[in-house]
């Protein structure tokens, strides 16, 4: 109880939302394993994808709670530029753990950047997942899709009820 | 297990698929088809493969894992499989069993690599159960120390695959078409392939295995045997669905030529 409030105070401090895993609980786990981290300011999708909407572009990767599901990065294929993604369907993938995860797009739109750091440094979607491990920039087509999605509050009680689930 | 018994326990359904000496290309395009376009749970065994064949996983790359010289001049086609994990050669000594699951029928597995992985552990090891020193070890499925069974999955949004390579028995000539890979279980040490793997052969008689994980499987669903003929029924069409496929000459000496 006392490592969730300092986790809790934590966040509160970094402007973090968070929710214990249940399943990163285990005798010696660390602090940086007790929680996945949500972010204020994003949205989510229930297959764990982030969405950051900055005027005419919005940033996609996959959440906290994806990559300490998934494990080591070890590959990731994304999409070509000027290419479309359509909410809810593939337009990547991540390998990790002999297995391959694909990546769902939250909204609809034309891709106007990827990020190539992810070529020779997958590992940055594990240790950066909202920042330098984000996957696409995507010039929205309809930005209504955005209001369908998750705030923070919404998304780390999905989590929670889903790792409670199992 | 009588199917009304089954019912009554409300098990979910499992197709199961019995094939022998399938060419692995049209096995993993089976997989992958069944995989996207069918709703149904679905196991396939497949006993050996036609001809000795590599298959690389998803992020592969042949300079880094083949000994290309020999590769090519024995003419040894070389596959890119859809699911993720490392590189095999397999032959008609390997047996092939995949499992395909709607992650809503197999409500304790979460869908992801580690959940997959445990569970199918915990399946082989009903398979395996009196045969010492067998576990799941970091992703391998070994007798001690000594690797027999590779794995591999593709997760996708509602379903998942976790297909395993079953060494019943190898050429040990053929090994020497892989390279040590750069990234290796923990438990390999610095074993070459020849003191890292065994044959299951060893261990247990052919038609045992089949048959125990048929019986393993069915304890957690209800298996309905389709033939190979009748699967089209089961999927939808689907226009360049497939990612896994066959590297041609001209892409392996490439990437020899790069780097030389």
């Amino acid at each position: 109880m006392a490592l969730r409030m300092w986790a809790s105070s934590t966040a509160n401090a970094l402007k973090l939302s968070s929710t214990v895993s249940k399943s990163h609980l285990s005798p010696g786990f660390s602090i940086s394993r007790c929680f996945s981290s949500v972010l204020e300011g994003l949205k989510y999708a229930n297959s764990h994808e982030w969405v950051k909407h900055e005027g005419s572009v919005a940033t996609i990767g996959i959440t906290d709670h994806a990559q300490g599901h998934l494990g080591e990065v070890v590959f990731a294929e994304l999409p070509e530029l000027n290419s479309s993604v359509s909410k809810e369907k593939n337009f990547g993938a991540v390998e990790s753990v002999k297995a391959t995860s694909e990546i769902l797009s939250p909204i609809s739109g034309e891709v106007v950047e990827v990020n190539t750091k992810l070529t020779e440094s997958p590992g940055l979607i594990n240790t950066s997942p909202y920042e330098e491990g984000w996957m696409i920039k995507v010039k929205p087509s309809n930005p209504a899709e955005l209001e369908t999605l998750m705030g923070p509050k919404e998304y780390t009680k999905f989590c929670e009820d889903e790792d409670a689930a199992h | 297990m009588s199917l009304s018994r089954a019912k009554d326990l409300g098990l979910p359904l499992m197709n199961l698929v019995r094939l022998k000496g399938i060419p692995i290309l049209e096995q993993l395009h089976l997989e992958e088809r069944l995989l996207r376009t069918s709703s149904h749970n679905w196991c396939i065994v497949n006993d050996g493969t036609d001809v000795p064949t590599i298959v690389m996983g998803m992020s592969g790359k042949p300079a880094q894992l083949l000994e290309l010289g020999p590769v090519m001049e024995d003419r040894i086609p070389v596959i890119k499989r859809f699911t993720g994990g490392g590189t095999v050669i397999v032959d008609k000594s390997t047996m092939f069993v995949s499992l395909i699951c709607n992650k809503d029928d197999v409500p304790n597995v979460q869908p992801y690599p580690r959940s997959v992985m445990a569970w199918s552990g915990s399946l082989y090891g009903d398979v395996f159960n009196g045969i010492n020193g067998f576990q799941l070890r970091e992703n391998d499925y070994v007798f001690g120390d000594r690797k027999f069974g590779g794995n591999a999955q593709s997760i996708i949004r509602n379903r998942w695959i976790h297909h395993t390579s079953f060494l019943w028995d190898y050429n040990v000539r053929n090994m020497a078409y892989l390279k040590l890979p750069s990234r290796v279980p923990q438990y390999r040490l610095e074993r070459d392939h020849t003191d890292f793997v065994c044959r299951m052969k060893d261990y247990i008689e052919r038609s045992d295995f089949v048959e125990k994980t048929i019986k393993a499987v069915g304890n957690q669903f209800t298996l309905k045997q389709v033939n190979l003929k009748d699967i089209d029924s089961y999927t939808k069409a689907e226009n360049n669905l497939k990612t896994t496929r066959l590297l041609t000459l001209e892409e392996l000496e490439k990437a020899m030529a790069d780097t030389s």
